[in-house]
């Protein structure tokens, strides 16, 4: 299937990835019946997860359950010994590498945040930007008024408006991270996974995180991997529970917490 | 109007090319208009070695484009410096013609010497200066361009890469001195005659070639902040501090390291080609590893990443050496060496870093 994608894309030139994905089953993402063994440890056992368009999804579970294993497969980093990721229905995501995917619409940010520190906030946004990145269209690239309003408008939904001018080297710790969303939100991705976005940060940054991805949701679905459970609560509704490399259980905070499984691999911890 | 963006906010810069405009039209007037007697009269040695300086300028400029902004420490730039000046220097020398010693019209004197025959194939075309200059650009641009796509593809990086650049360049100084490389072995090529019908004696060439150099430094040094203040440009100080990251964002570093990379080199090869007639040798030992290394010192002194201080760097570097091998031949390599560690240790950002008002690349 996935190969017709690639086909038709062949006789289709001036069409991007993004433009063949078909969400008309109001699913973005399948996840299905994933397995990945590191040396004979399975870091994913048979996973099946879905998330919908527009969804903010959190994803908990015990170290080791998993949680990075998936958003390294879904990402192109790591590859299953089994299973099927489908983006949408028509784009499979095992024949893509990282920066297709990427391209297709997917974004990432990583546990550790790195912004380019020595460029101002606002030329990290203009560098993240979607756009032709080869060599000499980036040479000669000039914003246009319609881009710099997109970076405005990021600005305003990370809440750096007034630091646009100073170097991404002299933000607070809690500042990087938001904005390392802002710069996945200029990729304009559909998807956005987003790991530990509120390590080592302070209870008030922290609300401000729980804020912006809240108005992310319905415009980009959001997969929150986090293991502090206060943030959790803040911002889910539906929450999925990793245990040992599948899913434990799924559904709204209440239910999953109030669930004996999960009780039981919490506290059994 | 891309010249006035270019120079926005760097003041280095404008001072610089204020200062290179003054002095390219003062000198060749009071070297040539002002009487030898008169206190006033620049000797055309001095003028010379000025234009010589400026060719190591703009050499400079090249090293701090790939260093400074795009972090690749590259140690072997004058290689690219050294095949720009061959390439004029084979123009040079078929200038000649029949005027050499052993009058042979179309072989060099070296040929004659080994007794060869005929002119090896790659010695063609270099009699039309148009194809020499165009391959003093050329063949440094291809050469980066090959060796940057091997290594950055491979992804090598940091002090490895610097490795590898100085082997570059003492394999080249290896193959030149040989005799059958076709390139006038140790001794190199020399006895030149005149430049475009222009003997290179004459104080009107000697002015002549240091204008060339002072109009090629404020042009490339304009091409290099072109590029530094365009998007690109801060796209190669992103992969300078974290080259994952740009990857990440879907930029294919390699791609812009080998462009940058090569255009650097081919600005190296055109200082190469105003420095061999300057000069009035070119040698296998250009290609020594320890050169490429002194040029880098010139941009550790005068600050990385402003690229004005490149070309303070090179001019006070040299005006020093000048100075100090005249009095004490010997010690020049020590001094050199007691100059990085003290400029490394004392002033990391360099002569530049001195300066007020200066914005962070």
């Amino acid at each position: 299937m996935g190969g017709q994608v690639e086909r038709w894309q062949y006789l289709n030139p001036g069409k991007t990835l993004a433009e063949t994905l078909d969400i008309s089953h109001t699913t973005l993402l399948y996840v299905e019946g994933v397995t990945v063994s590191f040396d004979g440890f399975r870091a994913l056992n048979d996973l099946s997860f879905y998330v919908d368009v527009g969804e903010l999804r959190c994803v908990i579970g015990p170290n080791g359950a998993g949680k990075t294993t998936m958003m390294d497969v879904i990402t192109g980093k790591t590859r299953p010994d089994a299973g099927y990721v489908f983006f949408g229905q028509s784009i499979n995501l095992l024949e893509l590498d990282e920066p297709r995917i990427a391209q297709a619409g997917i974004g990432r940010k990583f546990q550790k945040p790195t912004v380019f520190e020595q460029h101002q906030v606002y030329e990290n946004l203009e560098l993240a930007m979607a756009g032709d990145k080869r060599v000499w269209p980036t040479l000669t690239a000039r914003l246009s008024g319609a881009q710099r309003d997109r970076i405005d408008e990021v600005l305003g939904i990370i809440g750096l408006r007034d630091h646009a001018w100073r170097p991404a080297g002299a933000l607070s710790h809690g500042q990087k991270q938001w904005l390392e969303i802002g710069m996945l939100l200029m990729q304009d991705p559909l998807l956005l996974l987003v790991d530990e976005p509120v390590a080592g940060m302070t209870h008030q940054e922290m609300d401000r995180t729980a804020e912006l991805l809240l108005s992310l949701e319905g415009k980009h679905s959001v997969v929150v991997v986090e293991h502090d459970m206060d943030f959790v609560r803040s911002i889910a509704k539906r929450v999925t529970v990793l245990h040992q490399g599948s899913v434990l259980a799924e559904g709204s905070m209440d239910e999953v917490q109030h669930d004996p499984r999960v009780v039981e691999v919490y506290l059994g911890e | 109007m891309g010249i006035v963006k270019a120079l926005k906010g760097d003041t280095g810069g404008q001072v610089m090319l204020a200062v290179l405009l003054v002095v390219t039209l003062v000198v060749p007037v009071l070297n040539l208009a002002v009487p030898e007697t008169s206190f006033w009269h620049v000797s055309t040695y001095t003028v010379t070695l000025l234009g010589k300086y400026l060719t190591y300028a703009l050499l400079a400029v090249a090293v701090d484009l790939v260093w400074g902004y795009l972090g690749i420490l590259s140690l072997g730039h004058g290689a690219f410096f050294a095949l720009g000046g061959y390439a004029m220097g084979m123009y040079l020398m078929r200038q000649i013609g029949d005027r050499g010693v052993y009058g042979d019209p179309l072989l060099p004197d070296f040929m004659v010497f080994l007794n060869w025959k005929e002119l090896p194939w790659f010695w063609n075309g270099f009699d039309m200066f148009w194809f020499a200059a165009l391959m003093a650009i050329l063949v440094p641009g291809v050469l980066a361009y090959v060796f940057g796509y091997l290594a950055f593809r491979s992804r090598v990086t940091g002090v490895y890469l610097s490795i590898i650049t100085q082997a570059l360049t003492y394999a080249l100084m290896l193959a030149f001195f040989r005799n059958e490389m076709g390139f006038g072995g140790n001794n190199g090529l020399t006895d030149f005659k005149e430049l475009l019908g222009f003997d290179l004696q004459s104080d009107g060439t000697r002015a002549g070639l240091f204008i060339a150099s002072a109009a090629a430094l404020a042009l490339g040094y304009l091409a290099c902040r072109m590029i530094v203040t365009s998007r690109l440009g801060r796209v190669a100080v992103a992969i300078r501090d974290a080259e994952s990251r740009t990857r990440f964002i879907g930029y294919r570093v390699e791609r812009v390291k080998v462009a940058i990379f090569a255009f650097s080199a081919m600005l190296a090869g055109v200082a190469g080609a105003l420095y061999v007639p300057q000069v009035g040798i070119i040698n296998p030992g250009e290609f020594s590893p320890l050169n490429s290394i002194e040029l880098v010192i010139w941009v550790a002194v005068g600050g990385r990443a402003t690229l004005y201080g490149a070309v303070v760097g090179a001019l006070m570097v040299n005006y020093g050496k000048s100075t100090f091998t005249a009095m004490f031949p010997e010690a020049w390599l020590f001094a050199l060496g007691a100059l990085f560690v003290l400029v490394t240790l004392l002033l990391p950002r360099g002569i530049a870093g001195w300066l007020p008002a200066r914005r962070a690349g």
